[in-house]
């Protein structure tokens, strides 16, 4: 079943500079079981597509459209509040980057995970905490019984992110969103979050999304990658396909530029410039100015997003086409 | 052998217990357990750890913007420890730092051009319009357009900002920087841009840099020597090289075993130690194995010199 579909998103935010286009015409989609990985730094509309895909944003001063944005095939454009927050929970769940803000200071963890169960399921209160202590220990929580009546400041980042994924996973969504789950974290932290993201994902056979700024992370966790920049969608394709022959100047640049993956000191390469502002996003390819390949074309096209080889996309009009092989000869 | 930029010897911090949280009993928190650390002229020494190691108050220690509970501090084989305000501030202008929030440590109402010549000032050198001078010619070294000395930080992305952090660090001519992790706020495509700076201004003045950094990635395409602490100790500390290919204390292992591969190929399941794992695994080495004689006679972890000047904390014997 596609979980996620998504076709010309666009999303722009009325600011006194005038019109932030924050998201220009993304499109992917998700089906059971996969994982995607959305990456981009920031800027680039990676979280802002999957905050509208929620409808999480305050709409105005957000303005979305799109020809398909749908959630296990409802229609999350055209859908009243009431189907919102009943696709919100059941259908996808998110878990965002900083768990301190996410979580109330005033009640106990266990409180809000039950809390989240009971605006979802006819439940009682006592019922409710029980499956929060369950949840607490399905996130390898250790005396999950005790830490339920913990406050969130008297526990450590990585044990809060185990509780908001506790809590995403109350409603059994069919998709979860993870927006930087471990950006916060330690290394050794981050580690083992991902590590537990992708054990229930393998049991439950939910969809994930994981959206980030890192590579590393990327190449760890999921099955497929969308690599964004300047509110527009570079490249899709499988992880390996990607990590091993990217299509996209800018994938290449962004994966040139990792440091660390050669041992011996030296100069890494760098990509020159900044990120383009979504107020004044440039003509043409937004990866244009800092393009080694840009040629004049460049500043003027607008290149679609299209298939380049199978099963992988990109938005250059450098790359060029393959020519498919018939399958009957191949 | 000539003397070190930057010297610290078994350097403490100390923060006394108000609060009940993160104190151990009476005697308040221990963020800095007499650290060792050597900083030779011209190399840069990366000091790494998570959240808590002290790494951070380390460099704090080192910079004297907070005072040590006790142990030394060496600049230029001469002791600041406990040196008066007036009496510091001529070897502030050889140490000098960058921090990781350029938003923060850049004054928001002051243009650029004075927030690099500000330093001058406060040391009383050069003439205004020689200041500006340097300013401009500041600018430019960092890789921005001199026009930019009249424009405000806000005007910057991230990246330009820390520009002009370092700019303003280095225009006094410091033997002596500082970094606290100046590119983790940083987007990965900036990254590279800001690490090759100052590589490069490292080689142009010959400075000695304290890189203090979580980002083991960054530290390997930088460093010279490593420094890991964990639990305010220093557990390890050896040319980078050998730190990245052999490691020898379970907590190295740990931090270098964690960090994401950028190989879809190469995914694996992790073991994971817990804190209290780490700290009862330290390494035992017997006598002979060492490259000089233990410093204490004691079964207490000390940290021992193994071949390659490479050192663990270790317990001897056995």
């Amino acid at each position: 079943m596609r979980l996620v579909e998504i076709e010309d998103l666009h999303v722009s935010f009325a600011q006194h500079e005038g019109l932030v286009q924050a998201v220009r015409g993304v499109s992917f989609s998700l089906d059971a079981g996969e994982s995607l990985g959305i990456v981009g730094e920031s800027g680039s509309g990676k979280s802002v597509t999957c905050s509208a895909l929620l409808r999480l944003l305050r709409e105005p001063p957000a303005k979305i459209t799109a020809a398909t944005l749908k959630l296990a095939g409802e229609d999350v454009l055209g859908a009243r509040n009431r189907t919102i927050s009943n696709l919100r929970g059941r259908i996808a769940a998110m878990v965002f980057q900083d768990p301190m803000t996410s979580l109330d200071p005033v009640f106990t963890i266990g409180h809000q995970i039950a809390e989240t169960i009971r605006a979802h399921q006819k439940i009682s209160k006592k019922d409710a905490f029980d499956r929060a202590v369950d949840l607490l220990r399905r996130v390898e929580i250790k005396n999950p019984a005790s830490i339920a009546r913990y406050y969130p400041h008297q526990l450590s980042g990585g044990m809060l992110q185990r509780a908001m994924i506790a809590m995403a996973l109350s409603c059994a969504p069919k998709v979860l969103i993870a927006d930087e789950p471990t950006t916060a974290l330690d290394v050794t932290i981050q580690a083992q979050i991902l590590q537990l993201i992708k054990d229930i994902q393998a049991e439950t056979g939910m969809g994930l999304v994981m959206i980030t700024h890192d590579l590393g992370v990327v190449a760890e966790t999921v099955d497929r990658v969308v690599v964004m920049y300047g509110g527009r969608v570079m490249e899709t394709g499988p992880v390996e396909a990607i990590f091993e022959a990217p299509l996209h100047p800018y994938t290449k640049a962004l994966l040139g530029s990792m440091p660390g993956q050669v041992a011996g000191k030296r100069r890494l390469v760098e990509i020159p410039g900044a990120s383009p502002n979504p107020a004044h996003p440039p003509s043409g390819c937004p990866f244009h100015p800092r393009c080694p390949m840009a040629t004049l074309e460049c500043r003027e096209i607008e290149p679609r997003l299209e298939e380049k080889l199978a099963g992988r996309s990109a938005a250059c009009i450098h790359v060029p086409a393959q020519q498919r092989v018939p399958e009957a000869v191949a | 052998m000539t003397t070190p930029a930057l010297e610290l010897r078994r350097l403490t911090k100390r923060f006394p217990a108000r609060g009940r949280i993160g104190t151990q009993g009476d005697g308040g928190f221990l963020a800095v357990d007499r650290v060792d650390l050597t900083l030779p002229r011209n190399r840069v020494v990366a000091l790494v750890g998570e959240s808590g190691s002290g790494k951070t108050t380390t460099g704090l220690l080192a910079l004297r913007l907070l005072g040590a509970t006790g142990g030394t501090i060496l600049l230029d084989g001469e002791d600041i420890t406990t040196l008066n305000p007036k009496a510091m501030k001529a070897y502030r202008r050889r140490m000098q730092v960058v921090f990781q929030d350029s938003y923060a440590s850049l004054d928001p109402m002051m243009t650029l051009g004075e927030i690099i010549a500000e330093p001058l000032g406060i040391h009383g050198l050069l003439t205004a319009a020689e200041r500006r001078d340097q300013a401009r010619r500041w600018l430019e070294k960092v890789g921005l357009d001199p026009s930019y000395a009249s424009r405000y930080p806000h005007e910057l992305s991230g990246g330009q900002r820390q520009r002009v952090s370092v700019a303003r660090a280095l225009v006094l001519g410091p033997t002596v920087l500082v970094a606290d992790e100046p590119t983790s706020a940083l987007d990965v495509s900036v990254k590279a841009q800001i690490i090759n700076l100052l590589q490069d201004l490292q080689a142009d003045m010959g400075l000695s840099m304290l890189f203090i950094s979580h980002d083991l990635s960054v530290v390997r395409s930088f460093a010279d020597e490593v420094v890991v602490m964990f639990r305010g100790r220093v557990v390890e500390r050896a040319p980078a090289d050998r730190i990245f290919d052999d490691a020898r204390h379970p907590y190295t292992r740990a931090l270098l075993d964690a960090v994401p591969v950028a190989d879809p190929k190469a995914r694996r399941r992790r073991k994971f130690l817990t804190a209290e794992e780490i700290a009862a695994a330290t390494p035992r080495f017997a006598a002979h194995e060492l490259e000089r004689e233990p410093l204490l006679d004691t079964a207490e972890p000390q940290l021992v010199a193994l071949a390659g000047s490479h050192y663990v904390e270790a317990v001897v014997g056995g």
